[in-house]
């Protein structure tokens, strides 16, 4: 467990910018991460009081306080109908009730661990990061970037027609993923003279063990009923596209093998016969 | 620092250090119920009530829940004896020392939804670990519990 010498429960969020400018400060989320790691905190900055707990819906999207818990976003019935239950299967498999009732949506993704179900999930949607000297980044390009001193203050997720699947392997139950994988099917945008009823797949695969990451599609077209061999072809395309590592929950080629299983069953689930 | 918590329904005011955690101010109050199994925040044991929902007490800064509601197994007697004794005559537990962050969990988890089935209390439950049983016992007890429950509604509402 971290020491911690003083609180601070901020009144805004300037404040708690300038406070975390010092190195010795940090802001706490959850503390679950945090908690498991040592060394010694001097002022602990707690967002809590700023009213950042909350999810708000409009109407081009929903805007998610780094505050809000897991558990919140797991039984948020906006979300939840949006993404079909594939943002409550992303969350639901995380350690316990008790956990997700704690854990923030801010420390999930400003942590960018590789492990992630929650970036792995946020990742395949049409989701931003909103920080609070940086400004507004997509999401891929917030994980990618290195960990500085700013705020995370807010998720936002906008609206974009589409249809959502979500899908993770563990060990066991509880335990980190093997490996997670979240698509999107995306109506493409009719094109002059073109007939339309064209999708394409956004396929974020994570816990390879490293980062979430998307799929580089190469121009990859669906018509609105996906064929097995379609599918099989699209699994094939991501295992061999998707880079893996092995690590003590698996080896790389197992990891290698479910992508491609996974990637088929997305395609499968969101285009193929009922 | 100073916090005020309301635990059990009585208002305590406490001097705390900043990094005090729940778990080791509700024991210092003398809830012994309240146990750590492990240092990972796995484990649920430590699970207590806090404003409703339950929680973790061993990740939680004693700090930030000034002003708010705490339970713990010691302000849920009857309820969790009524309970408890649906899993002991399972012989659910071996060691026992999984029950009161179980109990806790099981009471948040009625409260939440009085009827759930069999795949929604695996859920809710997933984060209690045991690691004598194979929870089957104790989803015997709960299931046999929850009839017990509905009955007793019934006759009541009949009288
Ligand atoms: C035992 C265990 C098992 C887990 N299993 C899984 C799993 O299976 N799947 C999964 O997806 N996740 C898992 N997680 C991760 C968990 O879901 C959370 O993502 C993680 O605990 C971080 O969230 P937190 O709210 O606890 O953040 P904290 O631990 O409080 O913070 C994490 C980091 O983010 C910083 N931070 C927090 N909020 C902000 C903010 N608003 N602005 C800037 N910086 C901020 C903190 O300073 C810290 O550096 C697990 C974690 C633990 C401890
Ligand atoms: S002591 Fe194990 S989860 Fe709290
Ligand atoms: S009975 Fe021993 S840990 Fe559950």
């Amino acid at each position: 467990m971290i020491s911690i010498r003083t609180y601070k429960r901020v009144e805004s969020l300037e404040e708690a910018w300038q406070l975390n400018q010092q190195r010795s400060n940090r802001i706490i989320g959850g503390m679950l991460w945090m908690k498991m790691g040592q060394g010694s905190v001097q002022t602990a900055i707690d967002l809590s009081g700023l009213s950042l707990d909350r999810i708000e819906e409009r109407e081009d999207g929903w805007s998610i306080g780094c505050m809000v818990t897991l558990r919140q976003l797991e039984l948020h019935e906006g979300l939840n109908r949006y993404t079909g239950g594939a943002l409550r299967e992303a969350l639901r498999h995380i350690v316990g009730v008790q956990f997700r009732n704690l854990a923030t949506v801010g420390g999930s993704v400003f942590g960018r661990f590789g492990f992630s179900d929650v970036c792995t999930m946020l990742l395949a949607m049409d989701s931003y990061v909103e920080l609070y000297r940086g400004g507004v980044l997509p999401m891929a390009d917030f994980l990618a970037s290195k960990y500085d001193r700013d705020v995370l203050v807010r998720i936002l997720v906008k609206k974009t027609p589409g249809k959502y699947y979500y899908q993770s392997v563990r060990n066991s139950r509880t335990d980190f993923p093997v490996l997670a994988c979240a698509a999107a099917l995306l109506p493409l945008e009719k094109e002059r003279g073109e007939s339309g009823g064209e999708y394409r797949i956004r396929l974020s695969v994570g816990a390879r063990p490293a980062k979430a990451m998307l799929l580089e599609e190469g121009g990859k077209r669906f018509q609105s009923l996906i064929t097995e061999e379609e599918a099989r072809d699209f699994g094939a395309y991501a295992a061999a596209h998707i880079p893996t590592e092995g690590n003590l929950r698996a080896s790389a080629s197992y990891r290698t093998h479910l992508t491609g299983v996974l990637a088929m069953r997305a395609a499968l689930k969101l285009g193929g016969k009922a | 620092m100073l916090i005020n918590i309301v635990l059990n329904g009585k208002k305590i005011s406490s001097e705390i250090a900043a990094d005090c955690l729940l778990l080791d101010w509700l024991r210092a109050q003398g809830c012994a119920s309240v146990k750590r199994g492990c240092e990972t925040s796995n484990c649920g044991l430590c699970t207590v009530i806090l404003e409703g929902k339950p929680v973790l007490s061993c990740s939680v800064l004693a700090a930030r829940t000034d002003g708010k509601r705490v339970e713990t197994l010691e302000g849920l007697q009857q309820e969790a004896a009524e309970f408890g004794a649906f899993i002991a005559d399972q012989g659910a537990e071996q060691c026992g020392f999984c029950n009161p962050g179980f109990v806790m969990n099981a009471l948040a988890l009625f409260r939440e939804n009085p009827d759930p089935n069999e795949e929604e209390i695996r859920e809710y439950l997933a984060g209690n670990l045991c690691r004598c049983s194979g929870y089957e016992g104790q989803l015997r007890g709960i299931l046999n519990y929850l009839v017990w429950k509905k009955e007793k509604g019934k006759k009541e509402e009949a009288q």
